[in-house]
Formats: structure tokens, sequence, C-alpha cells
């Protein structure tokens, strides 16, 4: 879809008059992320991330099919592979470190991109499938960066996929069943890594597709932006090439360096030493933690210590767990108000600082010690969790009284819209 | 498609019209659909078998042999580690006192109803060989080794004495039975027997 006013795709080259005839791939390029998508004029910061993201995409295929061409999915050879790399592949250290790096980074990306969502309410009508497929695609993210973990087969890696496997043992009856189904094996294996590597593999160009999905969603109703309120005249809008491909490029700059900081300076800052030790089946390491991107939920599945309920506190962790990640999907149908951002919802803003504070008290119950006072602060954070999406949410959106909205976007950027006195006239 | 009028082709929703008509308004073209349909669909449902079956554990895996172990130079008060179907087993050679501390939980009735998963001493050892319990090493929660098997983690065997999970803090006592933490159940017995009076047959 777009706009009345957004500029035509007219090729002037016979050549691409040609193509456009017979394959109009120009055409849906230039709609999609050229100067024919018009996009709001007032989007701030928050909005390059999804570029930023799309980015970190294309990094990891490239840098994974890199590996893929020096790695050995062998239980026996993985560990030494990864070293091979590491050490006598021309670049190979470069190729690893940004993989690895990356994967971090692209987390960082997504995290402040699902921020943005919550905090500007992307995810309200009529924007729903977008913010769907968003919650699939970090999703897919999550078991994608999973599996990757497990393969250079260190003591981290192999003990990543003991534990994590072991969520869905706790599911009664069929639960150790689908955990040998999983691996393979009754414990991670050769079948296990040689599995996940294909998965591995697999994964990204599943996502890849979700996210044409997701970008095709938006040129739907057009991005959202900082006002919440919907585009109404040419004068809201700019095509996103040049403005925003000149804007995300400043943005991807910046991304660069930080990236780069990580990958030539720090570049083992993010991981953990116990992964230079090759797996060992009969030694867990003694403080096992995930990768920090995983730290909230780690904290949530921990925080279930006693049944609940009559159900076992090993089901209940797992099930919550999930459920801390499900709930986005509900999000458009629990949040009841019309405002979509919470620039001008002045209750629902204090409850979203309150909610990134609780899960930053989750990030670091996660990575603490399994002992007393992150047990218990790791409790009261779960709780709040729940109750933001289930009690405060839903309560807020229906006793909040917001505050005006601008007329137009125009009228938000400066002050005043043609478009707007004729309304006030009308 | 319903529009494409003027070729001779029968509708699959509309009972009336070009079809030849058996009795009781059922075509043969319906038939012939609801058959090929049918055939798709188990068919798709057929090849999708062997794709999920070959996930599960392969022959080779599943023939692990049986593992023996000799007792001999354990003394009292040691564990060890050993492997059965590629995962950590325990053997502990129980202290006098460590064997009162568990049976002490059997025998007091509001001590026993409290435990999670309860079982005496005597239900996961053989008689006469109380003092030798052989477990899994697999956490009940989510598979991590726990700690007091391995050499130098005599200090590491958590608040009740047993075995200790540093995954999730499960702590285990001297029957190797849960009492804190998140895990479900106690540590596994696996089958086993002794082949003599001091080799043990697991599996």
């Amino acid at each position: 879809m777009s706009f009345p006013w957004a500029k035509q795709y007219t090729p002037s080259h016979p050549a691409m008059v040609w193509l456009d005839e017979r394959l109009p791939l120009p055409r849906l390029i230039y709609g999609a992320v050229g100067a024919g998508y018009e996009v709001p004029r007032n989007l701030n910061y928050f909005w390059n991330f999804g570029f930023m993201a799309g980015l970190c995409l294309v990094i990891q295929i490239v840098t994974g099919i890199v590996l893929a061409m020096h790695f050995a999915p062998n239980s026996a050879i993985a560990f030494d592979s990864t070293e091979h790399i590491m050490r006598d592949v021309n670049w190979g250290w470069l190729m690893r470190y940004g993989h690895s790096n990356g994967a971090a980074l692209f987390f960082a990306v997504i995290y402040l991109h699902i921020f943005r969502g919550f905090y500007y309410g992307s995810y309200k009508a009529p924007r729903e499938m977008i913010w769907l497929l968003g919650v699939v695609i970090f999703l897919l993210m999550m078991a994608t960066a999973f599996m990757g973990y497990v393969l250079p087969w260190g003591q981290m890696s192999y003990w990543a996929a003991q534990v994590i496997t072991g969520f869905f043992t706790a599911f009664p009856l069929i639960g150790d069943g689908l955990k040998e189904w999983l691996l393979g094996g009754f414990a991670p294996d050769n079948a296990t890594l040689n599995r996940f590597f294909s998965l591995h593999f697999l994964l990204p160009f599943v996502i890849l597709g979700v996210v044409i999905l997701h970008i095709w969603s938006l040129h739907i109703p057009g991005s959202s932006n900082p006002t919440g309120v919907e585009v109404k005249s040419k004068a809201d809008t700019v095509p996103f090439h040049p403005y925003y491909t000149a804007k995300d490029g400043w943005t991807v700059g910046l991304f660069m360096v930080i990236y780069g900081l990580f990958v030539f300076y720090m570049p083992n800052s993010m991981g953990h030493p116990d992964n230079y030790i090759p797996a060992n089946p009969m030694q867990t390491p003694a403080h096992i933690v995930p990768e920090w991107y995983f730290w909230p939920f780690y904290a949530i599945l921990r925080s279930f210590t006693q049944p609940l309920l009559f159900i076992p506190g090993k089901l209940m962790g797992v099930l919550a767990m999930f459920a801390a990640i499900l709930v986005w999907f509900i999000m458009p149908w629990l949040d009841r108000s019309p405002v979509r951002s919470a620039k001008f919802r002045p209750l629902y803003r204090k409850f979203f600082w309150a909610l990134v504070v609780d899960v930053l008290v989750l990030g670091y119950c996660g990575v603490s010690p399994p002992e007393q006072p992150y047990i218990l602060l790791a409790q009261l954070a779960t709780i709040y969790y729940f109750a933001h999406f289930f009690i405060i949410v839903p309560l807020v959106s229906s006793i909040e009284r917001p505050e005006p909205l601008p007329f137009s976007i125009t009228e938000a950027v400066l002050g005043h819209d043609g478009q707007a006195a004729l309304a006030a006239k009308g | 498609m319903a529009h494409d009028a003027g070729i001779d082709t029968p509708t699959a929703d509309s009972g009336a019209g070009l079809g030849a008509l058996d009795s009781g308004g059922v075509r043969r073209r319906d038939f012939i659909n609801i058959a090929a349909v049918s055939a798709a669909g188990v068919s798709g449902l057929v090849v999708l078998y062997p794709l999920i079956s070959q996930m599960a554990p392969s022959a080779d895996v599943l023939a692990e042999s049986s593992t023996e172990i000799d007792l001999a130079a354990i003394q009292p008060g040691q564990a060890i580690k050993a492997l059965f179907r590629k995962q950590p087993l325990f053997v502990r050679n129980l202290m006098p006192e460590e064997i009162k501390k568990a049976t002490d939980v059997d025998n007091n009735a509001s001590e026993f109803s409290k435990l999670r998963d309860p079982q005496t001493l005597a239900d996961r050892t053989k008689p006469g060989k109380q003092n030798w319990l052989i477990t899994m090493g697999v956490c009940t929660h989510l598979g991590c080794v726990p700690l007091g098997a391995g050499p130098g983690e005599e200090m590491s065997r958590g608040a009740f004495g047993g075995y200790f999970c540093p995954c999730h803090g499960s702590a285990y006592d001297t029957a190797a039975r849960i009492r804190k933490g998140p895990a479900p159940r106690n540590l596994e017995v696996p089958p086993y027997e002794f082949t003599s009076d001091t080799v043990v047959k697991i599996g």
C-alpha cells in the first residue's frame, strides 16, 4: 500500500523498462524501501533499530555461511574445528568473533526495537500483525541463538543443551520421551550437535522469510510515529529514500563503531571462559548462566522453587518462562487504550518504566547465584512482570485520562498545520 | 472455480447441474475429489512419520551396553562418578551417620510426609547393602550434574549432606532424595544388581 501522494516508479533506461514489464523487482524495492515509501516525517532515533536489525541478520548470515565452510558438526572434532577457525583459517578469528558478538548485538538492537514498540504502542490496531510477526521473529531468534551457542561444543555449550532441552522433561507423561527425541539420545551427544547445526543453518532463512512478512504487513498501514497520530496529509510524510536511508546510514555507522569495539578490543567480554573447555558430560560448570540476553527469562524459570496450585515448581518455571514471552502476543488486546504513544499517557508511562526496571532486576537475578536474597527478589520481580501485563495494563487503559493529542504529525512538528486550520473552520 | 462459466466442468459445491448424478445426489466427481484429497492427506501423514521418527535415538545409541563397577576401592564416605548411557552415575559408600540421617527421616512420620518424593533409604538401596547408594548423577530439574561425588567435592554436598546442584540450587539428602530447590523428584535409581560382594552391574 502506499499513500496517494507516494512517488511512482518510472524507469527511464530502456533496459529497466524492459525489466519492469517482465519482472518488476526494482519497482517492488522502490515501493518498499525506496523513494516510493512515504514515512512520517517525525520519526525519532528509536525508529532506526528495525533497519539495524535487518543489517544484523545479514551480518549473521554472511559470517555464518563462511564459518560453516570450516566448522565440523561432529562431537569428536567440533571443539577442535572451532579452534582451527580461530587459529589457522585466514581471518577465521574475525568471522567467529564477528558472528558471536554480532549475535549479542543483534539481541541488543532487537530489545531496543521491542522497547520502542511497547513505549509508542506500535502493537495497536491496525498494526497488530506486524507485532505478532515480530514476536515470532524474536522466538525464532532465541531458538537460533541457543542452537548456535551449542555448536562450539565447549562446557557451556554442552550444559546449555542439557539444561534447555531439560525444560521439556517438565511436561508430564511425554516429557522424558520428548527430550530424548529432541536430543536423539539420553544426553546431548553427536546426534544433538549434528541436528542443531542443521537447524542453526536453516532458521536464519526462516527468520528472513518472516522478516519479509513483517515488512509487508508494515507497508499496509505504513510506519507508526512518536505521536501515535496517523498520517493525514502529504505534509506529514517524507519519502523513505533519501530521508530515512540517510538517517539509518548514520546510525549504521554508529552501530559499526560499537560492533568494532567488541569484535576487535573485547571479543570475549560477553562470552564465558568455561566455553573454552571441551564439553565434559561428567562435570557441570560451577556457575552456569546463559548469555546476557536470556538472563531475565532464566530468572523467571528459577523463581519457582516450590509447587504452586499442585503444579510442580519445575513445570511452573518452564511454563512461566515461555508465558513471559507468549504474553506479548496478546498485548494488542490487553491494552485497550485508543491512544498509542506513551508520550500522551501519563499513567501508562510510569508503569512502562517500572516494567523496564523490573526486567533489569530480573536480569540481575538471572546472572546471580541461585541463593537468597536473589531467589526472593526474582520471585517478586516475576510476580510484578505478570501483574504488569494481566492487571496493570488492562486497568490503566480503562481508567487513564490521556493528555490531548496533536491534530496531526505536522502540527506536532511545526506547531501549526494548514489542515488543522481548515478542520477548525469546518 | 465457480466462475469458469462456459467450460463444461461441474463445480464441487453445487449438487445440481452438469455432473452425472448417481442415486442420492452423489456425483462420481465428488467421490474422486474425496478419494484424491484423502489419499494425499494420508500419504502426507505417512511421509511425516519417518521424518519425525528419524530424530529419535538411533539404534547404536539405544544399544548401550550395561556397565560393571568394582566397589572394592570405594572407602566409606567416598563417592565416585561412572558413566552409564553416556550420563554420569553416582556410586556412594554411605557412612553409618549418613545412613542414620536418612533413616531418621524414614522413621519420623511427620518428617517423611514432608518429602517431595517420599521414598525410604531401603526403597532406594538393595537389602543388606544399605551403604551403597547408587543413583544417576543427573539432577531431576534440568539435568545438570550435582556436586558431591567428584574428587574434592566433599564440602559441596549442600545443606542435607547428599548432593547439591549448582545450576538452580536443588539440594539432595544422604538418600539422594530431593529436599530443597526446584527439582521435582529424587535422583533416579537405575536398575542394577550385585554380581558379587564388590561388583555391581548397572542396567
